[in-house]
């Protein structure tokens, strides 16, 4: 089919503005970082060279756009050359140590090149240093891609001179520094400064690993010499040129992103104007910002990092300061670094994400990882005095016999090797040292002031106006207390729901819903993992503080003097006493947030001007905490909405630079739920005081609402605690784990606000479509005021109807009309004519009623075709496809009902993530698509090569950034069967994939998926917010052939109620911008789109062809076409339709057929068709991408939609103008041509296709990756889930084997590897056998030493896996059927471990068996503290019974025998002592369910796992 | 809310009937509610429905997931406190609502629906009982008076709403006591006369002033009522009966179902002591010992036959124009949630008489001018459109009394609505597309704006109107613009909307009168 050619510009209608919705400040980046440094030895180039080696080995960790040349991004940073540069200059240069590099991106364009050299000139020359002269430094421009070439800048280093004066080298480094800020100050175009010191230089650019020594001639000169070289390889979402943000940057290089960003660079903004220090003096001072908005994340970090450590602080001292282990609460640390801990948490907050940092200041080198782990990080050591580090083992070949040790980066820990005392220092050495530089015990204990210390006070004001009065002024509804406080009073726990939220957007909403209902949560995808706050809870931190922050470079006992608090949720009580606090440095004052109603609308405006001004003053009199109080709401008061207040005060004292001389707090009627406070403390409170929640409670208890025997204190306490975990839910989800981090962290989305408003008052918020002004929200909170004064309306508050339909409540897009016509229709039943009542009241009424696409309509100017002559409905259905509902959520019914129904229509199916009975592998139950989630339930090889498309769902609309639950009581015999779980067990998805945490590792998932069967399509699902599009392009990236924007209103099976409201935004946004996006970086044409997200009509396909979505995403819609109510008890087992439900009663209730969806989907495709010819197009393919089609609809004229400006969604970009493609047409690049695989399986020809006995030996490095994986599949294609006999095939391998060794390995395999291994091994093993065991010729002792990385044996459903070594974190996370032996694990151990068994000989990391359900773990508990670091909330310890150590001992057995493992044969040797040390985990729920089984004698069907392996 | 999975362990249990065969020897409520804890079981049977069908096939729109839950509770007195919230008259509705509610219940779908409506005559009931239903008098009174026309449930529930915002409300009614046809449609085994009263009291003592046996139009002029009145409602019901349109139907002893029920209310008032006229002498209409036909299957017919058993009538015999109703009580053209064009309670049937299906009368025949038969033959289809006649099935049947209950046209044209030239819709009805009739300060709401429907229908009719009238009387009393769009949500006004076919069900259905009787 020919390619529709587009007018320039996008449209032949009228001109569309320039900025669409991509933002360059959304852009992710990650990747491989590395160093070698060398002890004990001279500066060499060999370190350079290994260095690249290095980089060059990491380079499958970078990436490539659509030119395939142009990399994102290579570079590496060394100590100063002095020997070439001396040479290669023509002046005379001072003595190493006496003159510094500043190492210059100068602009491309000659002419625009004096303004750059005057200005870093001229800098230098006002810090007293002296300009020596300029070196152009040699490239070869031919060596880099055609688009880096493009952009390459001109390249040069200045050499600055330091006077006598500059006393010594750290003084230099300081000067240096500053002039190089006061020159970047000045913001010349085409001007960089990559590095600017007298110790470092960097080198780095748009380039592909190997490109770099190429480009650069200079490090391939003998003389560039270094003791160390720090290098990365970048992965961009983007592909725009940009040499500046290729690494490392001045100080680190990162792996792993900053989700606080927001935050850390609002608070560094508001600290910047007290910093000071006796060793800058006055030169910090007219710098200007230090953190620019336009930095990313690891060039602020860096830029941080360098203001720390230039101030004075150790590069140790300053990592620790930013990002800090997790530390509270820990009992393994000792009191003094648990006090250095908590001092420097007063002085700044975390900057918070997944981080593997390299660092270095040229003296000493060392890298550190997140608090949670989430990054990769391994080292070795040499006799030779060689260190090497990277985000993988093999990066550098070394001899095993040199080898004194291999380990990996801990969780917070720092390794570090300093060069001038010539050693590695060990973490605790380090931290030990730090915290003995004061008492910082004493400082605390003097200082810090606890919340629960204070005295009791009564409150000053009586409080007389009644509670129904509030609560109808503040908007509370039936439901905010029926609904949600009432189970938090009575359980302590948020609700949970299920389906989507189909109601309106707050913007179109008539219900006068409260600001925060504006704001949606954004959330980790792809970029960086959420956190699961429950099982992970040890990282995770909700305490609060306020007070006066003081110089951050300084370091003094006034620093800690703070107020603090265990969580963010005052009780009234608390309130008053902070209000009445009268201690030390702490002075509260209340400022009122209402207005008087008489002064009407405008009078909001009026008094929030005020109330800013009242801040500054009392800031100004010394008042180190404000209250912000609603308490003065009655009859002629109206409340200013608070999270308006709180932004706006807390945005006013950042712009006056004094936020940081107080505490905010604020006390209000009008919040009621989790996501309220969120939005509070997210825009700056330290504390919030919802205290008409707490007076409510009086009402509950009076109504006998609460648990038995319980009163209004455990009441309270419970909210108190509910709320707690919901906001830990609400930080995880966007992967940050401290409330002090999130604080002011502004993780929303603003969804129609005006800008002027977001601008001034939630200033960096994102914003795209515009919307209300203080016009309307002053006018809605005068409505609201109006309901209780001057007489209450009513004695009942409005019913709300936000959960669950209601008259007179808020919109539903579902609701009896809808789903009615759409039952009726598809049945053929009732009226002939209900698909067009369906139709017309969908797009007329619940669409522009509810949706944005509602603003949008068709171009009505085109000149229309005879309907016959738009393709048959029968070629539209194939685009359509049934969302991801799993078995398990569904009933068997429903579930095969849709696959039947899809596969009929030549559309697909999505097994959800529940796996799929192999029985309808074959049939037309099949479901074409392959589900892979975070739990990879039922994810087997077999189930793989099953796939047509094999869809990673990384998040959920109705829930993103968490993972799935299945209740324990829809998790009968058969779905645990499928899931390889127990039953009765409820079934919890990690919130993240645990081998996603960065774009690098998606893009080995896919390459993964890709192994497990390369003819299938592999599909990444996204979840709509701000940023998306920049993450579709990664995802183009990273090589899926398909991406999927899902929209905030997809359905759940069960979930928190704050999650399916308040989190992830429309799809027509994120469509748009992906639609955008992809277009500017041209990877349209090779990935599919697709978009789903309560799409009911031929209608809404249409609008999201125009938006550029090539498959449209059915979920909610065909399940009603199935007899679906939207009873949305999916969670309770109890659908009354048998639709969600897997109660037989139930399920035989199900009157669904599938002929009832393909009547629906064909109307819908008819409806489609019709819509197609009044815009001309023939084909639907036609109509991907042109937005030029849809216009605003003029005629909604919605009271408040009027400020929404939906132009931004319609824009196509410049770069699209040359009439590339909008729709896809085109596969991403082949990725498995070089794959070991291929000659494994050739040489495995005789085994597969005749069962013979194939034994081979190959060697491997790191870039071999998810060895194994193509075997298996060609195995599980030929043979199914049984695979071959044990034994048949044996492949030895020798070296570092790359990420995925061993990945979903088919029964009948065995590889063993001599050496070691990444991260993922034996991801979904499959039934294969796996041995990873050190060299013959190595002497290091193996079981001290790290063999494997993190996430082992994740989703592993059988088969065996033996480890003669050290593993990394979350080993066997969510195993669920294979049995291994490993002699040592670190944190997470068995995490979400569902079935197997897990044999450890050697220590075991914190948080062991979080989460665990099933399957049985054997530790060998070394040092008597295993009790300490286990999770005790699901599992027992238990004494092995002698079954069991028969089990253990045979493991250990076949343990030694196949890795010769001196350890096992240590155990063996005495085993009868060696038994005694065994503890046995045993999850409780398992031991139940074995019991039963046992009672029953007789298996369900289906049922595997329950049976012991 | 309910209990979780309960529906799955408890079965409806409807009200307690008492035993037909003594039961039609009295004029007593021929129905007891059940105890406290089946009432709670029956409301913990409510699935709280994500989407509340029943909340929605309610024309009031009645919280009912909410008191279901109350009363699962035992929490009587909120419960009280949100069934006032939407309906001024539960105690109305619990007993003769015909419950598209429960026609629309989720449970419907495949089990029987839960006893929504026991449920509120029971949340009805206790309040009385507890004393917690009180007259509420309007805190301040607004200068305005507002005359209501007719005392049925639209004009009852159009004053009580109009009264609650102060203004005065003057209800002229032209029978001797207020109520419509609440009192002298529906006959007292469904609806005990003192509960009318009791409810009037409470009117009363709101300030209501009610002025019965005044026929607006007649005994007070349309002037006199406009001087003395700022806004007037019409709310006269729709009272005109159909007519059988055969040969024969003016024969002696062929009469409108509602004459003979106006009698008998009448006769049982008499009997009880409570304030009654007598019908005009020559103008008797009496079962006793005759053979009677009931012409229309609907309630009115039902109630005719109940009558006619109570009066001791030789036999009686219904004959229905519609076929017998499939197990399922539904049509094809009506799945759920709609709610049925057919209604199903039987309980006169139960009590003797015989009802012959898919029967169309199509001559009366007479003798000396008395009736003394009908003849009749046998069609078949399902709608009053598609009714086709059965070759040969004719029939003859004997009676000495023919009761016409097919249905109602419009209001009476005569009197009220021609002295206030008031112009009227193509159906006959008062033209008030948003209660406001195209006289300034004239509104019409209930059946006489929209044709026959059901009690609930009215008492919506009443409490929207009232808006309507607020808002026409709100401070300055110069009536404002109003827009449909200002005042209630699209479906309100939906012609096609699920509402609205249930608020007009009555209207679809020939034979059916505006009252149901309890489901069983």
């Amino acid at each position: 089919m020919p390619h529709p050619v587009y007018p320039p510009g996008g449209g032949a209608n009228a001109p569309r503005p320039a900025s669409g919705l991509h933002d360059q400040q959304f852009e992710h980046d990650a990747c491989g970082v590395g160093f070698v440094a060398r002890l004990h030895a001279p500066a060499s180039h060999e370190v350079v060279e290994r260095g690249l080696t290095v980089l060059n080995r990491m380079e499958h960790r970078g990436a490539e756009g659509a030119d395939p040349e142009t990399g994102d991004g290579a570079g590496i940073l060394i100590q100063i050359p002095d020997e070439l540069l001396r040479a290669e200059t023509d002046f005379e240069l001072p003595e190493p140590g006496r003159y510094g590099v500043a190492m210059c991106f100068l602009p491309r364009e000659e002419w625009a090149r004096p303004a750059a050299v005057r200005a870093l000139e001229e800098a230098v020359t006002e810090q007293g240093l002296w300009v020596l002269g300029w070196r152009e430094v040699p490239v070869d421009s031919g060596a880099c891609g055609k688009t880096a070439a493009a952009s390459a800048p001109h390249t040069a280093q200045l050499f600055i001179g330091a006077p006598d004066g500059v006393v010594d080298q750290d003084a230099l480094e300081r000067k240096l520094y500053v002039a190089r800020r006061a020159a970047e100050g000045l913001r010349v175009p085409g001007f960089a400064i990559p590095s600017c010191s007298s110790r470092t230089i960097v080198y780095k650019g748009m380039l592909i690993a190997p490109q770099l020594p190429l480009y650069f001639p200079d490090l391939q000169d003998e003389r560039v010499v270094s003791r160390l070289a720090l290098v990365h390889s970048r992965f961009s979402t983007n592909t725009f040129p940009s040499w500046e943000l290729a690494h490392p940057y001045r100080m680190l290089a990162h792996n792993g992103e900053i989700n606080t960003l927001r935050g850390n660079r609002n608070w560094m903004r508001a600290r910047e104007a007290q910093l000071s220090s006796p060793l800058f003096g006055d030169a910090l001072r007219d710098l200007g910002p230090l953190l620019d908005e336009q930095l990313s994340d690891s060039a602020s970090l860096d830029a941080a990092f360098e203001l720390l450590t230039l101030g004075g602080r150790s590069m140790a001292h300053a990592m620790s300061m930013l990002i800090p282990e997790a530390y509270q609460g820990r009992g393994e640390l000792s009191p003094e670094v648990n006090d250095f801990f908590r001092y420097h948490d007063s002085l700044i907050e975390p900057w918070d994400g997944p981080a593997a940092v390299a660092f270095t200041d040229g003296r000493a080198i060392g890298a550190t990882l997140d608090r949670n782990g989430l990054r990769p990080g391994r080292w070795l050591h040499t006799r030779d005095g060689w260190v090497v580090f990277a985000s993988e083992s093999g990066v550098l070949p070394v001899p095993e016999e040199d080898v004194v040790g291999k380990g990996r980066l801990h969780p917070g820990k720092l390794f570090l090797v300093d060069l001038e005392r010539e050693r590695v220092v060990p973490d605790s050495e380090i931290k030990s040292s730090l915290a003995a530089r004061h008492p910082y015990g004493e400082w605390l204990r003097e200082r810090v002031v606890k919340i629960e210390d204070l005295p009791e006070k009564d409150p000053r004001v009586p409080r007389v106006e009644p509670l129904q009065a509030r609560r109808l002024a503040f908007g509370w509804s039936q439901e905010d207390v029926r609904v949600l406080l009432e189970p938090m009073a009575r359980d302590g726990v948020e609700p949970t729901g299920s389906m989507g939220n189909d109601t309106a957007l707050a913007v179109l909403s008539d219900n006068r819903p409260p600001l925060f209902s504006y704001f949606k949560q954004l959330f980790a995808q792809v970029t960086n993992p959420a956190i699961d706050p429950i099982r992970e809870s040890i990282v995770m931190s909700l305490q609060a503080c306020v007070g006066p922050e003081i110089n951050l470079l300084g370091e003094s006992a006034d620093h800690c003097h703070q107020l603090v608090m265990p969580q963010p949720i005052l009780r009234n009580s608390e309130l008053e006493k902070l209000r009445q606090v009268d201690h030390g440095v702490f002075e509260a004052r209340t400022i009122d947030i209402t207005w008087p109603v008489k002064d009407g609308p405008k009078g909001m405006e009026r008094r929030l001007r005020d109330v800013c001004e009242q801040a500054s003053q009392l800031v100004e009199d010394g008042v180190t905490i404000l209250i912000l109080s609603d308490r003065n709401l009655g009859k002629e008061r109206a409340p200013i909405p608070s999270l308006l207040a709180t932004a706006a005060v807390h945005h006013h004292l950042v712009r006056e630079a004094t936020r940081l001389r107080c505490g905010l707090v604020v006390e209000t009627g009008e919040a009621r739920e989790v996501h309220h406070i969120a939005c509070l403390t997210g825009f700056g409170a330290a504390a919030v005081n919802p205290y008409l929640m707490f007076e409510s409670l009086g009402m509950l208890q009076r109504e006998g609402r609460f648990a038995d025997g319980d009163g209004l204190d455990e009441a309270e306490e419970k909210v108190v605690k509910a709320i707690g975990k919901g906001l830990l839910k609400v930080l995880s989800k966007m992967g940050i784990s401290t409330m002090r981090s999130y604080t002011g962290a502004q993780i929303f989305e603003a969804i129609g606000i005006e800008e002027e408003m977001v601008d001034r008052h939630f200033t960096g918020t994102p914003s795209r479509i515009g919307g209300i002004g203080f016009d309307v929200l002053a006018g809605e909170a005068l409505d609201r005021h109006r309901r209780a004064y001057p007489a209450a309306a009513s004695d009942l508050l409005p019913p709300g109807g936000i959960y669950a339909w209601r008259r007179g409540g808020e919109f539903h897009g579902w609701n009896p009309e809808t789903i009615a016509n759409l039952q009726h229709a598809a049945r053929g039943e009732g009226e002939p004519e209900s698909y067009e009542r369906f139709q017309t009241y969908v797009n007329e009424v619940a669409v522009k009623s509810s949706t944005l696409r509602g603003l949008l309509r068709f171009r009505d100017d085109c000149e229309p075709i005879p309907i016959d002559e738009v393709e048959p409905a029968s070629e539209i259905v194939r685009r359509f496809k049934s969302g991801g509902m799993s078995l398990g959520a569904l009933s068997p019914e429903a579930h095969e009902g849709l696959a039947v129904a899809m596969n009929r229509l030549g559309g697909k199916s999505n097994t959800g993530e529940g796996g799929e009975d192999p029985a309808r592998f074959g049939d037309e139950r099949r479901s074409s698509i392959k589900q892979v989630a975070s739990g990879r339930f039922g994810v087997t090889i077999e189930y793989l090569t099953n796939a047509d498309e094999i869809q990673i769902k990384v998040a959920q609309g109705a829930k993103p950034g968490e993972g799935g639950q299945l209740p324990g009581h829809k998790v009968d015999g058969y779905i645990a069967g499928l899931r390889h779980s127990t039953p009765g067990v409820t079934l919890i998805s990690p919130p993240p994939h645990h081998d996603i945490y960065s774009i690098e590792d998606l893009k080995q998932l896919i390459y993964d998926l890709r192994c497990a069967n390369p003819k299938a399509r592999i599909s990444v699902k996204l979840v709509s917010e701000v940023g998306v599009g920049t993450v579709a392009a990664g995802v183009a990236k990273a090589n899926a052939d398909h991406v999927v924007i899902a929209g905030h209103d997809g359905g759940t099976g069960a979930s928190p109620q704050s999650s399916i409201q308040h989190a992830g935004i429309p799809w027509e946004i994120g469509l748009a911008e992906t639609q955008q996006t992809l277009l500017k970086n041209d990877l349209r044409s090779r990935i599919v789109v697709e978009t789903d997200g309560q799409m009911r009509t031929g209608r809404d396909v249409v609008v999201a062809a125009l938006l550029g979505a090539d498959e449209y995403g059915f979920s909610t819609a065909p399940l009603i076409a199935l007899g679906c109510i939207m009873m949305r008890v999916c969670h309770l087992n109890t659908c009354p339709v048998g639709v969600a439900t897997q109660d037989p009663a139930l399920r035989a209730r199900f009157a669904g057929e599938p002929d009832h969806v393909v009547n629906y989907l064909v109307m819908v495709a008819e409806e489609a068709r019709e819509i197609l010819a009044s815009l001309g197009m023939r084909t639907l393919a036609e109509a991907i991408g042109r937005t030029d089609m849809l216009l605003p609809d003029e005629k909604v004229d919605h009271w408040k939609a009027r400020g929404v400006d939906l132009e931004a969604l319609l824009v196509v970009p410049e770069e699209a103008a040359d009439g590339r493609a909008r729709h896809n047409t085109d596969s991403p690049p082949p990725v498995l041509d070089d794959a070991l695989d291929h000659e494994l399986i050739a040489a495995c020809a005789p085994a597969i296709e005749r069962g013979e006995r194939v034994a081979l030996q190959r060697s491997v490095e790191n870039k071999n990756r998810t060895v194994g994986g193509l075997l298996s599949n060609a195995i599980a294609g030929a043979h199914g889930a049984a695979g071959l006999p044990d034994g048949t095939v044996e492949i030895e391998l020798d070296g570092s084997a790359g990420q995925s060794f061993g990945a979903w390995l088919a029964p009948g395999v065995t590889m063993t590897l001599n050496g070691d291994a990444n991260d993922y091994v034996g991801k979904g093993l499959s039934g294969g056998t796996l041995v990873v065991r050190p060299t013959a010729c190595a002497t290091f002792a193996a079981e001290r030493n790290v063999i494997i990385g993190n996430t082992v044996l994740y989703g592993a459903t059988a088969g065996k896996a033996f480890f003669r070594g050290l593993g990394g974190e979350r080993f066997a996370v969510r195993n669920s059927g294979a049995n291994t032996v490993v002699e040592g694990i670190g944190d997470h151990g068995c995490e979400y471990m569902t079935g197997g068994r897990v044999v450890v000989i050697g220590p075991t990391g914190l948080n062991f068996a979080a989460g665990m359900s099933g399957g049985i773990a054997y530790v060998l508990d070394v040092d008597g503290g295993f009790a300490g670091r286990c999770n005790m909330e699901l599992v027992d310890l238990e004494q092995p019974e002698l079954e069991d150590l028969e089990e253990v001992r045979a493991l250990i057995a076949e343990h030694g025998e196949r890795t010769g493992s001196p350890v096992a044969a240590g155990l063996l040797s005495d085993w009868d002592s060696a038994a005694s040390g065994f503890v046995k985990v045993m999850p409780r729920d398992y031991r139940r369910a074995l019991a039963e089984l046992a009672a029953t004698s007789e298996p369900t069907s289906g049922d595997r796992t329950a049976t012991p392996a | 809310m309910g209990e979780k999975g309960a529906f799955l362990k408890l079965h409806r249990v409807g009200f307690d009937k008492r035993d037909p065969s003594e039961r039609v020897h009295d004029y007593k409520q021929y129905f007891a509610l059940p105890d406290d804890k089946v009432l709670s079981e029956q409301g913990a049977r409510c699935m709280d429905c994500g989407v509340p069908f029943c909340h929605e096939g309610c024309p009031l729109g009645n919280p009912i997931p909410e008191w279901n839950d109350l009363v699962y509770q035992g929490r009587w007195r909120e419960a009280v406190a949100i069934a006032h919230s939407t309906n001024n008259f539960p105690e109305f509705t619990g007993l003769i609502c015909p419950a598209p509610c429960e026609s629309a219940c989720v449970l419907n779908i495949n089990d029987d629906p839960v006893t929504i409506e026991q449920i509120e005559l029971a949340i009805a009931t206790r309040g009385f009982e507890e004393g917690w239903i009180v007259a509420k008098v309007p805190e301040r009174r607004t200068e305005r008076t507002v005359a209501v026309i007719g005392s049925g449930p639209a004009g009852l529930a159009v004053a009580q709403q109009l009264n609650g915002l102060g203004h005065s409300v003057t209800i002229y009614e032209r029978d001797e006591s207020a109520g419509g046809l609440l009192r002298y449609g529906v006959p007292d085994a469904k609806l005990e006369k003192w509960i009318i009263d009791r409810r009037v009291k409470l009117l009363e003592e709101e300030g209501i002033e009610f002025r019965c046996g005044v026929d607006a139009g007649r005994d007070v002029s349309v002037e006199e009522l406009r001087e003395r009145h700022d806004a007037v409602v019409i709310a006269i019901g729709s009272r005109v009966p159909r007519a059988l349109g055969v040969p024969g139907s003016e024969l002696q002893g062929v009469h409108p179902a509602m004459d003979y029920l106006y009698q008998r209310n009448r006769w049982v008032a008499r009997e009880e002591g409570r304030p009654s006229r007598d019908p005009a002498p020559g103008e008797e209409i009496s079962a006793a010992g005759k053979r009677v036909v009931v012409v229309g299957g609907g309630d009115t017919g039902m109630d005719c036959v109940s009558n006619a058993l109570r009066e001791g009538a030789a036999d009686v015999l219904m004959l229905d124009v519609y076929p017998e109703l499939p197990p399922s009580g539904r049509l094809p053209g009506t799945p759920w949630p709609l709610p049925p064009k057919r209604t199903l309670s039987t309980y006169a049937l139960e009590e003797g008489g015989e009802r012959r299906w898919a029967s169309q009368v199509t001559e009366v025949v007479g003798s000396d001018g008395k009736v003394v038969g009908v003849r009749a033959r046998k069609v078949e289809g399902t709608s009053s459109r598609d009714l086709r006649p059965v070759e040969g099935s004719e029939f003859e049947q004997d009676a000495d009394l023919v009761l016409v209950a097919i249905g109602f046209n419009h209001p009476e044209h005569e009197g009220l609505i021609e002295a206030l030239d008031v112009p009227l819709d193509n159906r006959g009805n008062v033209r008030a597309p948003v209660y406001g009739t195209a006289l300034e300060g004239i509104f019409a709401c209930g059946d006489a704006r929209i044709g026959q429907s059901l009690v609930v229908t009215a008492i919506a009719e009443g409490r929207r109107c009232a808006k309507i009238v607020d808002r026409f009387l709100g401070g300055t009393g110069v009536a404002l613009p109003i827009r449909a769009e200002d005042m209630f949500a699209y479906e309100d006004e939906d012609p096609d909307s699920l509402r609205h076919q249930g608020e007009v069900a009555g209207n679809v259905t020939v034979g059916d009168a505006f009252w149901a009787g309890p489901r069983d």
